[in-house]
């Protein structure tokens, strides 16, 4: 199957090619990223404090996104919130892959060892994602711990596998089978020809785990479980403006849901440009 | 060909590894709210006052002062029997609560799993006719932002728009308020359900199509394909005798594959649209920490996404005509 897509350069990014324009994205969706954290992380929380004066605003030059029933400005709640998943998502995605790492090599140490890490996978998978967070949060004491946890602890089961499958066929290549008989160790073998391989894959998962991480964040969050109403999340916003949906205040749901499917799109992009080019295949196109 | 060998070998192993999983979740998920922070008794009593006799005889019943392993054995010999306790908040037993509700969200999942798959299917296939056009780009480009949205946030867009705005649609809700349920009238059934599906079916598109249409290209570009071509075969028609039939039965599969994440979608619908189905009692259950009730839910589910895969699998061992074929030859 040949799956060669072939791109003409036309407009904004002409005189680009595809590399380039590959790695623009990567950088403009990188910089957005990281704005939304600093800013995040660098609002001060007087801009969040009730003002009864301004309540239930709609959206305006002022106020972007409108203000909620305390008058608090629903942007700078959004950007607050979106810092909060994005940091929470960066953290579930360190612990998930670690696990996923070590899981799949170890499932490389023997036979054993894989149908042990196979089971464990499949075990897993056995529960729906959302109640299995749920149940590992209660099972931790629940509050904002708990969910973090939960969310850190079940995104790791796909990566396990990609890796796992890697190490299995690159097992199979002829250059390892010579390094073998050349009497390399099995460590040298590992860390000289195999590791090589798996970086950039487990980069790349690393990052597609993301976005998995920050919607499930934001689902738990809103079900209610987990951080406290005073956080700014973005499960906490919408699962706040559900009250006020009847009354009309549409943008209470509508921006900071859309700002969530944004950046959880910025990091389907950065991942699906990355694996484009360090997959040798399609780098060249 | 089948034979009754293979079935028997298929339904032994399946049975085995069926109930090895049940006994593993049972142990896990016991062991997990075992050791959590939870007090039974107080998650009980909840905010009422009550004697320290009422309270010590609570303790013996939920068995606060027996060893977790006594506890255990207790618990999943009364599950064997077929008792799963009392759910804290409805005050029913758990087998019953589960029941009702999952009716309810049979339905919904029913409903939005063969509108998704065959909307899915189509659009796959459209998208996989003509690709590269414009009609597969925007395709491609639903299907990747659908991926990337907020369940609960399309249900509360679809609630705003339909419920709020326009009025079309009830706000919540499996049936009218204020009806009592011999009143309740297919219709009302039907016209509460329309929005939960509608969300529901809407987000279980995106990986059907994608998945249809990488399929459906690749069959395109087989020699067999090429050959109808030579002979004349062209548009729609080639698609349909030679593409469909391919593509068909390992959609079907990975339709069958996606239970668990219809779960999971059930229970962010339910609770937007608070309809009472089994995932909204699975949410009320892990707030108020209605712990038999939870577990109950947990051990459904995991049936649940169980018999979807053990459909899938039975789909490639039984039915796919290639698998029967190279088990024929060998």
């Amino acid at each position: 199957m040949s799956t060669a897509v072939v791109t003409a350069n036309k407009g904004v990014f002409r005189g680009l090619n595809l590399r380039q324009k590959t790695l623009l994205i990567i950088g403009l969706t990188s910089l957005l990223l990281l704005t939304i954290v600093v800013s995040s992380v660098t609002l001060d929380e007087d801009s969040l404090k009730t003002d009864f004066g301004s309540k239930n605003l709609n959206p305006s030059a002022e106020h972007p996104f409108g203000t909620d029933w305390m008058g608090r400005d629903m942007f700078i709640r959004t950007v607050k919130g979106l810092g909060l998943s994005i940091l929470v998502g960066a953290f579930a995605s360190t612990i998930s892959t670690v696990l996923a790492v070590v899981l799949g090599l170890l499932s490389s140490a023997g036979k054993v060892a894989d149908s042990f890490i196979s089971w464990l996978v499949d075990l897993f998978l056995s529960i729906p994602h959302l109640l299995l967070i749920i149940l590992i949060s209660i099972g931790l004491g629940g509050g904002a711990y708990g969910v973090i946890m939960g969310v850190a602890l079940t995104h790791w089961t796909s990566l396990t596998r990609v890796v796992r499958a890697e190490i299995k066929q690159l097992k199979t290549q002829e250059y390892i089978h010579i390094s073998r008989n050349l009497g390399k160790s099995k460590w040298w073998i590992a860390t000289k020809h195999i590791l090589p391989h798996l970086i950039p894959q487990i980069l790349l998962g690393a990052i597609l785990m993301f976005p998995h991480a920050i919607l499930h964040e934001a689902s738990v969050t809103f079900l209610g479980f987990g951080l406290s109403p005073h956080e700014p999340a973005i499960g906490i916003i919408l699962s706040e403006s559900m009250k006020y949906l009847s009354a009309g205040y549409w943008w209470l749901a509508f921006f900071p849901g859309l700002s969530l499917l944004i950046v959880v799109l910025a990091f389907d992009m950065i991942g699906d440009n990355l694996g484009r080019i360090i997959d040798p295949k399609t780098a060249h196109e | 060909m089948l034979d009754t060998e293979k079935i028997a070998s298929f339904a032994g192993k399946k049975i085995l590894r069926l109930v090895s999983l049940l006994a593993v979740v049972c142990f896990v998920s016991f062991m997990l709210i075992q050791y959590s922070p939870i007090d039974p008794v107080r998650a009980y009593i909840g905010e009422m006052t009550v004697s320290e006799e009422h309270k010590a005889k609570l303790e013996e019943y939920w068995g606060v002062n027996t060893p977790p392993q006594e506890k255990f054995l207790n618990w999943a010999g009364n599950i064997l029997k077929g008792d799963f306790g009392v759910s804290l908040i409805y005050r029913t037993p758990v087998v019953d609560v589960i029941k009702e509700r999952s009716i309810a969200s049979f339905v919904l999942m029913a409903t939005s799993w063969l509108f998704s798959g065959v909307l899915g299917f189509i659009l796959g296939i459209v998208a996989g006719m003509n690709k590269g056009a414009w009609v597969d780009r925007a395709i491609k480009t639903y299907c990747y932002v659908l991926a990337a949205t907020p369940t609960f946030w399309l249900a509360l867009v679809l609630l705003m728009v339909f419920s709020v705005s326009l009025g079309w649609f009830p706000i919540g809700l499996s049936v009218p308020i204020g009806v009592t349920a011999d009143n309740v009238t297919f219709f009302d059934q039907v016209w509460h359900l329309i929005l939960p599906a509608l969300t529901l079916s809407l987000l279980g598109v995106a990986q059907i199509a994608m998945f249809t249409r990488e399929k459906l290209i690749e069959v395109l570009s087989s020699d067999y394909v090429l050959f109808a071509k030579a002979r004349g075969e062209k548009g729609l028609d080639l698609v349909l005798r030679h593409g469909i039939r391919n593509v068909a039965l390992p959609a079907i599969t990975l339709q069958f594959l996606g239970f668990s994440e219809l779960f999971g979608g059930a229970v962010l619908v339910e609770q937007v649209f608070s309809y009472p189905g089994i995932g909204q009692a699975a949410v009320a259950a892990g707030l108020r920490s209605d712990v038999p009730l939870l577990l109950g839910i947990v051990i459904f589910s995991a049936i649940f996404v169980f018999s979807g895969n053990l459909i899938a699998d039975i789909i490639y061992e039984f039915v796919d005509p290639r698998i029967k074929q190279q088990e024929a030859t060998v």
